[in-house]
């Protein structure tokens, strides 16, 4: 029978998880497929699930009124989509829109939270990565806002 | 060295503020240039400046600059009509290890303005596509406003035997590309790192954590080029106003193998 474990333990996100880590997300996991201009989530919705991109990209947007959706991010294959299922109120805090045809795997939230209250080693694994991830976007963000490209001398 | 008279042939503007001319030499001639190399433009009666070449090495007899209005120079010279005359002297400095990347994989890494002195090493790579592994491209601009050269980009993105992948830090609506730093781009990029020879130009900063990002995908330091730039006057390493550290950027760079000035880099007095 075909499973969703090969593809989970591919995913940079989780490689190196133990394989009966990797079987516990299984069983929270399902395959999703989003067409180009379809939304993952919207602002406000409950979060209840996060996205491990196989491949397409997926943009994060928010509605600015008097200019319409504005793009703040986008991610990838590779990449994973969405951490507010982590933390009270578990609400949506942006829209995310694929931009292309997307293929995901989605990892339900409700489930992984009990799952890691039983499960502290897992719990703590996962914590580690989505860690790393909310740093790196931090500091990708801390960039964006240097705004590096503004007043550069001329070449 | 007396500058040389060349003619603007064209001029097309590339973003709001910057400008792209094409230059012949008044009388004939050409001038022979490497990828990375500059020149010192003068504009009569207002002053010189150095500006990155940013054409096909290939066309010596055209010469290629592209220009962002920053200051009075730089602002005469995005000025400049077709047929206007300007003083030219140059090319001067090291460039890009282009003969020494055969062999290897080559990820071109460019911010903002920083894709012109890259351009004239990828039109060398393309020209010569068989002696080289992966080529990437990976240029991050401001806004989809900011991207210089789009339709040669467009162009680009087309080929099956370049990667081209571009990002902008913010965007509306219309935008179907990538948002975010440049640097985020490094992680998915389809390069083979103990075999890349990468090439780096743009603001300080994004060099520093684009490195950062490549050393991460373990890209060693005497593997990475970057462009530096600094205050450059004489372009012979007599004035002293470029120096970095015991180097002048004029005449020992402007680009340098990233492990022999690593000690400076992080200098912040330098």
């Amino acid at each position: 029978m075909h499973t969703l474990e090969p593809i989970l333990a591919e995913h940079p996100f989780l490689k190196g998880l133990r394989p009966a880590q990797l079987q516990v997300l299984v069983g929270c996991a399902s395959n999703v497929r989003l067409d180009a201009g379809q939304y993952v989530f919207r602002e406000g919705e409950e979060a209840n699930r996060f996205y491990i991109l196989r491949a397409g990209r997926v943009a994060l947007e928010v509605f600015v009124p008097g200019r319409g959706p504005v793009v703040i991010e986008t991610v990838g294959e590779g990449d994973v989509l969405g951490w507010s299922w982590l933390f009270p109120p578990y609400q949506w805090h942006f829209d995310a829109r694929a931009l292309d045809l997307t293929r995901a795997i989605a990892l339900d939230g409700d489930c992984l939270r009990r799952k890691c209250e039983e499960d502290h080693d897992l719990g703590y694994e996962l914590l580690k990565r989505f860690a790393q991830v909310i740093m790196h976007r931090l500091q990708a963000t801390r960039l964006q806002l240097l705004d590096v490209y503004g007043h550069a001398p001329a070449r | 060295m007396v500058p040389r008279p060349w003619r603007v042939l064209g001029r097309r503007q590339e973003t709001r503020d910057t400008f792209t001319l094409e230059l012949e030499p008044v009388g004939g001639g050409d001038m022979r240039f490497g990828p990375g190399q500059f020149n010192m433009l003068y504009v009569f009666g207002v002053g010189e400046v150095p500006i990155s070449i940013s054409g096909d090495p290939a066309r010596p007899a055209c010469l290629v600059h592209t220009v962002r209005a920053v200051g009075s120079v730089t602002a005469a010279v995005c000025r400049l009509r077709r047929g206007d005359v300007l003083g030219v002297r140059g090319p001067f400095g090291h460039g890009w290890p282009v003969a020494e990347a055969a062999g290897e994989d080559v990820v071109i890494v460019a911010g903002g303005i920083g894709l012109a002195p890259l351009r004239p090493a990828l039109y060398h790579l393309l020209a010569a596509r068989e002696k080289y592994g992966r080529v990437v491209l990976l240029y991050g601009a401001r806004t989809p406003q900011d991207l210089l050269y789009a339709r040669e980009i467009e162009r680009w993105r087309g080929r099956f035997d370049l990667d081209v992948q571009v990002t902008v830090d913010a965007a509306t609506g219309g935008w179907r590309g990538n948002v975010g730093v440049v640097t985020t781009l490094i992680p998915g990029a389809r390069f083979d790192p103990p075999h890349a020879v990468a090439l780096i130009c743009g603001p300080e900063v994004m060099m520093r954590f684009t490195i950062r990002e490549l050393q991460a995908r373990g890209v060693g330091p005497a593997r990475m080029f970057i462009s530096m730039e600094r205050n450059m006057q004489c372009a012979l390493g007599f004035c002293g106003h470029c120096q970095f550290g015991p180097a002048f950027v004029c005449r020992d760079g402007p680009v340098f193998r990233f492990d022999r000035i690593q000690g400076m880099f992080g200098v912040r007095e330098i």
